[in-house]
């Protein structure tokens, strides 16, 4: 995918690794008898969607032809998620609007009597947006315990390291557990401990779990170097990641 | 008006269980106190967080619920508006965003209380419709409709409290149609909303002059009953519009469009809302005055 177009972010992508991995193939339980899963993943930093692409496809949920024709004009997936296509739950791209759509569809669930789970991804630099924390408030003091959230705390931005930009948002995990979350830190390419971190919670209060990561993860010359954020390799560079991904795997 | 919308959209949601309505601190007058009462887990007030609001009923919504977003008119539609566009219109949700007090029923409370571009930039979103009811009835007509269509989002902009009613006596109230109010053959008035009982003083005041004066509730805006504006433009010998709307992108500004369009040759008269901040206080009817929407003053212009 990252060689057909330019326009993507696959930084980004590469520091949520693991965490959408184990949202999809560790936390969402499987549907019963060919139904969909009873819980849901949203993508908020919807510009890290090029992994959940991948995990989509592998499930068996968007098909290779999809990939391949990624960005295209035949295509159907573009560089954010894009709702009413397979495996995506809701349109996002724009910063700051997926926790409050998370937090509406756990009061659903809850509406509904069902005790499906919503997992939902942020960003770090999402967290600057005002409305990201009036969700903040509204899930502890509805205590949406059906909603689990995940911080990417790669700390890159477009113009660089967010704890040099903003260092006041730091430590994380404060400001979430003074507003009424369970919180826990991990270390988000660790898929065990990022598991066992969700499934350890308390689930009467939403949960958010700050994942250090790195951004370009498990490529040498993309981690923490911020012009990854959006460029695409050249093919000579591809290759190289490529080799250096699967020596990891 | 408002006590119209909440009385219906507590009987909507006492046959639906899928009826939500997310407030942002606004009073439960009426029966919204009901709706609070009788459905807790249905009524979820975000308090002064509008972003969230109409993010939480598109989550509400993309989970089959149908949801309501009911504040201010300002506070419903420009706040968050980004959030209406993206993650309601985008995602062509059927999610109503209630617009209460629209246009400058707010008038003690200054600009930042008014809605007078609303339309325009509601109507200038894709999927987005609109409903704005004349009357109480209109309201509790639109606000049941809002309930049970499934088409996408709707911006529902009401009044506050007083309005007469004026279509107990009226056709059947129909999404798209243009409603007539009363029927007349030599001039249409084509208004909507809490401005209507001001048409409907200028009617009066216009068949006292020995005219006879059709006047119609143009209640949806977005989309608008093209057919039943050109009929109108075809009909009468000299069409009026009055609204409570900014001249761009309202009612006034889509007549003279589609006349242009038929080559209509009715005499076409159009008052609105000035595209302008007015520092004015007082009444309503001060403010619309100051606007330049009295029934002296249009009275003047048309004659």
């Amino acid at each position: 995918m990252s060689q057909r177009v330019s326009a993507l972010h696959i930084a980004g992508a590469f520091s949520c690794t693991e965490i959408v991995d184990c949202i999809y193939n560790g936390l969402m339980r499987p549907g019963h008898s060919g139904e969909p899963s009873p819980d849901t993943f949203l993508m908020s930093k919807g510009h890290g969607c090029m992994i959940q692409y991948v995990i989509l496809a592998d499930r068996g949920v968007l098909s290779e032809a999809m990939l391949d024709a990624y960005c295209t004009p035949d295509g159907k997936l573009g560089v954010h998620p894009d709702y009413g296509n397979p495996g995506i739950e809701a349109s996002t791209g724009s910063l700051g609007h997926g926790l409050s759509m998370a937090v509406g569809m756990a009061l659903a669930e809850r509406g509904h009597g069902r005790d499906g789970k919503v997992y939902v991804v942020l960003s770090d630099g999402e967290l600057q947006e005002g409305s990201t924390w009036e969700a903040v408030l509204m899930a502890s003091s509805f205590r949406v315990g059906n909603l689990v959230a995940f911080v990417d705390n790669n700390d890159f931005q477009s113009l660089g390291r967010t704890s040099q930009t903003h260092p006041s948002f730091y430590p994380l995990t404060d400001k979430f557990t003074a507003f009424g979350w369970e919180t826990v830190e991990v270390d988000g390419h660790d898929p065990v401990a990022i598991h066992q971190a969700v499934v350890a919670r308390g689930g009467d209060r939403p949960l958010m779990v700050v994942a250090r990561t790195t951004k370009g993860k498990g490529v040498s010359y993309m981690e923490n170097v911020p012009i990854w954020h959006y460029r695409s390799p050249s093919p000579a560079e591809y290759l190289v990641a490529i080799k250096e991904v699967e020596a990891q795997s | 008006m408002r006590n119209a919308f909440s009385e219906a959209l507590y009987e909507e949601a006492s046959s639906n269980p899928e009826i939500y309505v997310v407030v942002s601190d606004i009073s439960p007058a009426g029966s919204m106190a009901k709706f609070s009462s009788q459905y807790p887990e249905r009524f979820i007030n975000v308090g002064v967080a509008e972003q969230s609001m109409i993010g939480i009923a598109a989550g509400l919504a993309l989970k089959r619920c149908q949801p309501f977003a009911y504040t201010i008119a300002t506070f419903s539609l420009y706040r968050p508006f980004e959030m209406v566009r993206d993650d309601l219109c985008y995602q062509n949700l059927p999610v109503t965003v209630v617009g209460m007090g629209a246009g400058v029923v707010y008038s003690t409370l200054g600009g930042t209380h008014h809605s007078q571009e609303d339309i325009a930039v509601a109507g200038a979103i894709p999927n987005m419709q609109i409903v704005a009811p004349c009357d109480p009835l209109e309201c509790m007509e639109a606000t049941r409709w809002c309930a049970r269509q499934k088409n996408g989002p709707v911006y529902l902009r009401i009044g506050k409290a007083g309005e007469p009613v004026m279509t107990k006596d009226a056709d059947p109230w129909r999404f798209g149609k243009i409603r007539y109010l009363r029927r007349g053959t030599d001039v249409c008035i084509l208004t909507y909303g809490v401005i209507t009982a001001m048409a409907a003083k200028v009617a009066d005041a216009l068949q006292s002059q020995g005219k006879s004066v059709a006047l119609a509730s143009v209640h949806t805006l977005k989309p608008l009953d093209r057919d039943g504006i050109v009929e109108a433009l075809r009909n009468y010998s000299h069409v009026i519009v009055i609204e409570e709307h900014a001249p761009q992108g309202g009612l006034a500004a889509q007549s003279k469009q589609i006349a242009w369009d038929v080559r209509a040759t009715c005499r076409l008269d159009t008052f609105t809302l000035q595209d302008s901040f007015i520092h004015n206080y007082g009444s309503h009817d001060d403010l619309l005055a100051a606007h330049g929407l009295s029934p002296a003053r249009i009275l003047s212009q048309v004659a």
